[in-house]
């Protein structure tokens, strides 16, 4: 055996530099969104409002007139091409949002369990908070990303087949466009900010599990839980804990004064979810043996 | 800092030393008592038969599971405390490679190569495509890794674990899956790698792949380790014969006995015509017996003829199959 070589210790290497680390969520970022997994469940997401409007245009053609029943807004579309993303937000976001949102926070961790490369992730070496923070931003980033389709694809469809003009509010005063445009980015922020809570849900269950696919299907199933418990009158008391209960209270911000109650006990609960699921997460997976 | 740890074997520093490292699964222990010293610079073949551990000594090691018990330092740091110091000086590959199969190949060395936040972003470009041409990978490296072959993806995984300059390297089961010319190739870049340095960790169940790379040897069988030892250490263990051919074999044995030695009694003709008058005296070497060497100066000063004098030895892969017994796959 040759003379070994002195192993310098940790100290003495001089630590190698530590970069900031946003390497990982410019990786993680390009990694899902890149992925035509992803790019179909936007494109899904796109074909909401394009569909309804083309429906919508199609029916009116023959019988005029507001529709009754149906979800909200949808009357308001022949009038005014801009409603069309209102209500493609509100036909969205009991069930296509959630199981997009599933998917994609499901598969945080398990997704990577599933294939193996989560090991070569923590090897490398990557903090395991470090890339529970970098899933969860990414996961969020998906929320902001589907409901902005949802919105900017709406505005398009509905300019495209009906007129678009000066929105009236729900409280009566009529708005320009950019006021307007304003008042959808921060709707769209209110729903992205609802989903959070469900990715913080999704982020822990793909902690317990190798099997991304169980993880997807437990977070919509949970849901859809929320959903049906917020709606038994016989729950009434749960419901202000539930992270669906102020899924379509964004139209409180097409009033004028804006009504911020909703938006701020919207912003609490889905803080307290994010907190509570984030800690479960964070207890399960740094002291998880990986094995996959 | 914790205490210094018990002195090894040898003077060299070690690069992975582990006592009483213990991990069970629920009643069943996957590792038990095992007490690893690998010297810094050495190529260290970890073997043994499938199940017997290996992958989870190396998942403890880097810090992929916890202990059940026994303390583990790499590289000079208590893995899991220091991992965050220890874990970007070490390359592996950890139970066979694992990539983004809908990445290329290059895209999935960006992606890992990403995660280390002391891997500087200014290099990455030309560290990954370094890596892709030291394996041989270079004319793939824009094809999804779902495409790859296996062997690929075992080179890929190699690839990976060369990203960064590295102290140790951590294998296991480097050449699972790779034609004859590829388990060659990663042979030679170990050696390489070895000479410019780097501490080898290589797991294996092959028994002629650790013996014509490596330096040392840890026997592992049903989670514990039963030996490990340079290869010199573990070729001489066990029993040694001497075979003396000579015409003087009465006085032959006078002589080995004064030695300490016991030769046998039967007396065997040899085969070959010339030598009729010469007979075969056998005799085994004890382990603080005289070397091979002083039986033949002693025969000599006795004035003993020694016609032919052979030590023979259990071969290592007899050793192998002792140790662990029948059913460990030592063919190559």
């Amino acid at each position: 055996m040759s003379p070994a070589e002195p192993v310098p210790a940790p100290q003495a290497d001089g630590l190698r530099r530590r970069g900031t680390g946003l390497s990982l969520l410019r990786s993680e970022v390009v990694v899902l969104f890149g992925r035509v997994r992803t790019i179909a469940l936007l494109g899904a997401l796109a074909l909401i409002p394009v569909l309804l409007a083309i429906a919508v245009r199609v029916t009116t053609d023959d019988a005029s007139g507001g529709s009754s029943g149906g979800p909200a807004f949808l009357g308001d579309i022949t009038r005014n091409g801009l409603f069309v993303s209102l209500t493609a937000l509100t036909v969205a976001i009991p069930l296509f949002l959630p199981l997009t949102v599933g998917v994609v926070a499901g598969d945080t961790i398990a997704g990577e369990a599933g294939l193996g490369t989560l090991r070569y992730l923590l090897v490398s070496p990557v903090g395991r908070v470090r890339l529970l923070l970098v899933k969860f931003a990414g996961a969020a980033l998906f929320c902001l990303a589907g409901t902005l389709v949802l919105v900017v694809f709406g505005a398009i469809a509905g300019a495209a087949l009906f007129p678009v003009g000066p929105v009236t509010l729900l409280s009566g005063q009529t708005i320009g466009y950019g006021d307007y445009a304003l008042r959808m980015l921060m709707m769209a922020l209110y729903v992205t900010l609802s989903l959070l809570g469900l990715s913080a849900v999704g982020l822990f269950i793909s902690t317990l599990t190798s099997v991304p696919v169980g993880a997807m299907a437990a977070t919509i199933v949970l849901s859809t839980v929320a959903q049906i418990v917020d709606a038994l009158p016989q729950l009434d008391f749960l419901d202000p804990w539930l992270f669906t209960h102020y899924w379509l209270g964004f139209a409180d911000l097409l009033r004028d004064p804006v009504s911020w109650a909703n938006f701020a006990d919207n912003a609490l609960l889905q803080g307290g979810y994010i907190l509570v699921f984030g800690a479960l997460a964070f207890g399960r997976f740094t002291t998880k043996d990986i094995l996959s | 800092m914790t205490p210094a740890p018990p002195p090894a074997a040898s003077a060299a520093p070690l690069a992975i030393e582990t006592s009483s490292l213990t991990k069970s699964f629920g009643r069943q222990r996957a590792v038990a008592d095992v007490d690893l010293a690998v010297p810094a610079g050495s190529v260290y073949g970890f073997l043994g038969p499938n199940g017997s551990g290996k992958t989870s000594t190396i998942r403890m090691l880097l810090g992929l599971t916890s202990a059940t018990s026994g303390d583990i330092r790499v590289l000079g740091g208590a893995m899991p405390d220091r991992a965050r110091d220890v874990l970007p000086r070490v390359g592996a590959l950890v139970e066979g490679p694992a990539f983004y199969p809908f990445l290329s190949g290059r895209a999935n060395l960006h992606r890992l190569d990403s995660a280390d936040r002391t891997a500087p972003a200014a290099t990455r470009t030309a560290r990954v495509d370094a890596a892709l041409d030291r394996v041989g990978l270079g004319h793939a490296a824009s094809k999804k890794a779902h495409a790859y072959s296996l062997g690929m993806k075992q080179r890929l995984g190699i690839a990976n674990a060369l990203l960064m300059p590295r102290d140790l390297l951590v294998l296991d089961e480097p050449s699972n899956g790779l034609d004859p010319q590829g388990t060659r190739e990663v042979r030679t870049l170990i050696r390489s790698l070895a000479d410019e340095g780097t501490t080898v960790f290589v797991s294996s169940h092959l028994l002629a792949e650790v013996e014509q790379m490596c330096t040392h040897i840890g026997v592992m069988s049903a989670g514990r380790l039963l030996t490990q030892g340079t290869l010199d250490d573990l070729r001489a263990l066990g029993t040694h014969r001497v075979r003396l051919l000579t015409p003087d074999p009465d006085d032959a044995r006078v002589v080995l006995r004064r030695l300490g030695l016991a030769p046998e009694a039967r007396v065997r003709p040899t085969d070959r015509p010339e030598s009729t008058a010469a007979e075969l005296v056998e005799a085994d070497l004890v382990g603080d017996g005289p070397s091979p060497e002083a039986v033949v100066a002693a025969l000599v000063a006795a004035d003993v003829r020694v016609r032919g004098f052979e030590v023979t030895g259990a071969s290592l892969e007899e050793r192998f199959v002792d140790l662990t017994g029948e059913g460990f796959d030592v063919a190559g």
